[in-house]
């Protein structure tokens, strides 16, 4: 079985996003990103699964701008043999949605032959959940989505034949670090880079972002002078019986 | 693998580690110097074994920790139910426990 793995470049989970004063996104330049965690569990479940010699091939794939290759190396150090990085400008990446990658993955799957696709349940970035099912659409694969516990032939809750689409849960398993030496050893491992246009996929935006803005911020609490002012208070806000 | 290149590892190995420190890398980093600095005179093979496994144990350390750190934040944003995943994370940190 050979094992494709969608991996994202996102903000990381520890930075504090801010919106960009113009309010068209949040700010990316000189922000720390990493590989998005629920990427991480699933490739995690791919390489483990590899390791049972279940799967014979597991393959890191990323659909981004030049910087998506630093996922794809972090893939190749945490143990997957192949990377592939379809390329689009930072312009482009900015604007991708669920729809394009799935479309590109859908291009990989059917040149490369896979017969699996293992994604994360979301990105951290845009929420979407949107991937892996619109994948699973375009392949007329079956989905296992949210997946807590990926087993062969077990009595699970749920049963997939092979080829089929998966998205992988929090719950599913605890990622690797990648190391110092692997990630030295990552540097020989092949990565290939195919630009968009090679594939033939349309990543013409289909939604319009309107305006980006910070979630409303927390009111701040107010002193009482004592028992009775509370209890007023309280009376006022119909929290006790008057 | 001689002792002197296991100690090198070592010391790359935990200054790696130590960039994404929850702290500031610094504070790692001043850390990490002084600890290998204060047994540079060490000679005994045994001791420098010793030595190794030590920080050995706190590269496993490290690595639990960051994970942890990770998982919380993931189970705090996206899990509403405490009690559906209470279990996960028992199971999450008993595991962690035995690194």
């Amino acid at each position: 079985m050979k094992i494709l793995v969608g991996v994202k470049r996102v903000v990381d989970y520890a930075v504090k996003i801010r919106v960009k004063p113009d309010r068209s996104g949040v700010v990316t330049e000189g922000v720390q990103h990493s590989m998005n965690p629920f990427d991480e569990i699933a490739l995690e479940e791919a390489v483990k699964l590899k390791e049972k010699k279940l799967a014979t091939e597991v393959v890191a794939f990323s659909l981004g701008g030049p910087k998506s290759q630093e996922v794809l190396r972090t893939a190749l150090a945490k143990g997957a043999d192949k990377a592939i990085h379809v390329q689009v400008s930072d312009e482009e990446a900015s604007k991708l949605e669920s729809f394009h990658v799935a479309k590109t993955l859908k291009k990989i799957v059917e040149s490369e032959k896979f017969d699996a696709v293992f994604l994360g349940k979301q990105a951290i970035d845009d929420d979407s959940s949107q991937t892996a099912p619109i994948l699973a659409g375009l392949l007329d694969w079956p989905q296992a989505l949210y997946a807590s516990k990926v087993e062969e032939g077990g009595d699970g809750h749920m049963k997939v034949k092979i080829p089929f689409v998966l998205s992988a849960d929090l719950r599913l398993n605890e990622p690797r670090y990648a190391t110092l030496p692997n990630i030295m050893k990552a540097k020989k491992k092949p990565l290939k880079a195919i630009p968009i246009k090679d594939l033939g996929v349309d990543i013409k935006p289909q939604t319009e972002t309107i305006e980006v803005t910070e979630p409303p911020v927390r009111q701040a609490g107010g002193f009482v002078e004592d028992v009775a002012g509370l209890v007023a208070k309280l009376k006022e806000k119909g929290f006790v019986k008057a | 693998m001689s002792l002197r290149k296991r100690v090198v590892d070592l010391y790359k190995n935990l200054y790696h580690m130590g960039k994404e420190y929850p702290g500031g890398s610094k504070w790692f980093h001043d850390r990490l110097k002084l600890a290998f600095s204060k047994n540079k005179n060490v000679e005994d093979p045994t001791q420098i074994e010793q030595l190794i496994g030590r920080g050995e144990f706190v590269v496993k350390e490290i690595e639990a920790l960051y994970s942890l750190r990770k998982y919380r934040a993931m189970k705090q944003r996206y899990y509403d139910k405490e009690d559906e995943i209470t279990a996960a994370t028992q199971k999450f940190e008993e595991s962690v426990k035995k690194l």
